[in-house]
């Protein structure tokens, strides 16, 4: 029986540590790759940052690209807790006239593919002045979050109990009152989760800023690393794309170890639409 | 009230968007142009002419069901690897869940260095151990490029639907387990005989998220083989693209876009169905 588990332990070390040596393989290469030495590379010998310094000469430079990137982020997140906050609150305490067909048409958005949405997104932000705009990016970010945070935020409002606002309420505070002075406290752990699916979406994207955005002095990270690998003219430039993925994969893995109750929530909501 | 900014916002950046790609798709409609026209069913009859709009279909539908089959049977033995409370599980799941937490663009521009003959790991490595003697075409050939993609493409979800499967294994009352103990039952049979009926939610969800994502693949494409070699790896997305912002016409790109709605939507309902009617046994 001893032996039995014994081999059971060890098999079961050998199976998951070996798989788990796979799965973390990448992530050390990379690393590791963007500062080792290399003929393809701007390290020519010995460790150091110069690809990182080749990426922030790079075109706009890479605190551009940053900016983009977090200013997209941001704003994406932004919008989406306003709207899903908000949503959430009307969806879970107030009937009115469309309530149904508007949260059937918000859960709808998932059925449409990303790429059928961003062809006639192109041409009605170039109608609204908003192409090639970082703002519009956002917008367009936003629409695909809604899904998510909008049946997060309204599940997290109908699991407060009344009472909690009742007695605001008659104390004399407005509707708005309560949600600002209240409920905002009550379900704050869902926002985080929202803001943090919100942010990592917007941060990571690829396909909307491909179709929105051509001004290469407004390209967020991702497209700009991508673009920088395609450069025709030239040596194709290896170890600045992989400084570039360790940019892009930091404050990914940094929110992933900080938030991960929230990451893990998450995903289990999205397991319970199913 | 408080749902106008949603209503709004939604009425502006998704209705009116469908009904602008309707009508799109029924228009001539050049990039720079814009629209020009009725011009029904020029777009939609172009699709089926295209010369490579088949052979998209055709690895878009492959890549579909290799990477849909592996990704849920690794994904299946991680849950069942890590879902009991042991020393070292949280570690394990961490290491699976990690390559989650990254963008799809990310992980691609990672494995296209990774693969590369000039930085990559792998070859020499393998020189080393006196295995090969020249490269490996990671991306050279169709079949390597569909293989490296696979793999790319595990890499980066396995964690994600590992997850997902262990919370439902968990779910699952230990009681259950041990009636069927009592019963005699071995463990390989209590797996096909409880586990997996039981699992069943989870593994639907499984399949609609891996099913959907599989079939509307672009960014690993785009940027790991950037469709080829030989437009051998060009998925139906990426036909939408290069209709578009390649060859400058927005119609065929719209109607392009609406038959992958309709697909998805029959798909997506179809299995939605087969669920409920699980559901419901």
């Amino acid at each position: 029986m001893r032996l039995r588990q014994a081999i059971g332990r060890t098999s079961f070390w050998v199976f998951g540590g070996g798989l788990a040596i796979m799965f973390l393989v990448p992530l050390i290469w990379t690393t590791v790759a963007s500062v080792s030495p290399h003929g393809a590379t701007a390290q020519q010998d010995g460790y150091g940052l110069n690809n990182y310094r080749t990426l922030t000469e790079y075109d706009a430079g890479l605190p551009t690209y940053l900016w983009n990137s977090a200013y997209v982020s941001i704003l994406t997140v932004v919008f989406t807790l306003g709207l899903s906050l908000l949503g959430g609150y009307a969806f879970a305490r107030f009937r009115f006239p469309g309530r149904d067909l508007l949260f059937l048409l918000i859960i709808a958005i998932l059925m449409v593919p990303y790429a059928t949405l961003l062809v006639p997104l192109w041409v009605l932000m170039g109608e609204l002045g908003l192409r090639n705009s970082l703002f519009g990016l956002a917008l367009v970010l936003t629409l695909y979050q809604l899904p998510f945070s909008m049946f997060m935020m309204r599940i997290s409002f109908e699991a407060v109990p009344r009472e909690i606002e009742e007695s605001a309420l008659v104390d004399g505070c407005g509707t708005f009152g309560v949600l600002r002075r209240v409920l905002v406290f009550a379900v704050w752990p869902g926002m985080i989760t929202v803001g943090l699916f919100a942010f990592l979406h917007a941060w990571n994207d690829f396909i909307a800023p491909l179709f929105m955005i051509n001004d290469s002095s407004r390209y967020p990270l991702s497209l700009a690393i991508a673009t920088l690998r395609q450069q025709t003219m030239g040596a194709v430039d290896f170890g600045a794309t992989q400084a570039g993925v360790v940019i892009m994969a930091l404050p990914c893995l940094l929110l992933f170890v900080l938030l991960q109750r929230h990451y893990v929530r998450g995903f289990m909501s999205g397991a319970l639409k199913g | 009230m408080y749902a106008a900014p949603a209503a709004i916002f939604v009425l502006l950046l998704f209705v009116v968007p469908l009904l602008l790609v309707g009508r799109m798709s029924a228009s001539e409609w050049p990039l720079l142009k814009g629209g020009q026209g009725l011009n029904l069913p020029d777009n939609y009859a172009g699709i089926a002419d295209d010369r490579l709009f088949w052979p998209a279909v055709g690895f878009t539908l492959k890549y579909t069901v290799i990477v849909v089959v592996v990704l849920l049977v690794l994904s299946m033995g991680m849950a069942l690897l890590v879902q009991e409370r042991r020393r070292g599980v949280g570690f394990l799941r961490t290491a699976y869940f990690l390559p989650v937490s990254l963008g799809l663009a990310s992980a691609s521009l990672l494995f296209w260095g990774f693969y590369s003959p000039q930085i990559g790991p792998i070859d020499p490595l393998l020189q080393w151990l006196g295995i090969t003697d020249e490269p490996i075409r990671w991306i050279g050939t169709p079949n390597m490029a569909l293989f490296s993609s696979i793999i790319l493409v595990v890499w980066k979800f396995a964690g994600f639907f590992m997850l997902i499967l262990m919370v439902g294994l968990q779910s699952i009352p230990t009681e259950v387990y041990e009636a069927a103990r009592v019963d005699g039952a071995s463990k390989v049979q209590s797996f096909f005989r409880i586990t997996l009926p039981l699992l069943r939610p989870s593994i639907a969800l499984c399949l609609i998220i891996s099913i959907t994502g599989s079939l509307l693949a672009f960014d690993q494409f785009f940027i790991l083989t950037n469709g080829g070699p030989d437009n051998s790896t060009t998925t139906v997305v990426m036909m939408i693209y290069r209709e578009a912002f390649r060859r400058f016409d927005l119609g065929s790109a719209a109607a392009l876009s609406v038959v992958v709605l309709l697909v998805l939507l029959v798909i997506n309902i179809a299995q939605f169905r087969y669920l409920r009617r699980g559901a419901d046994d």
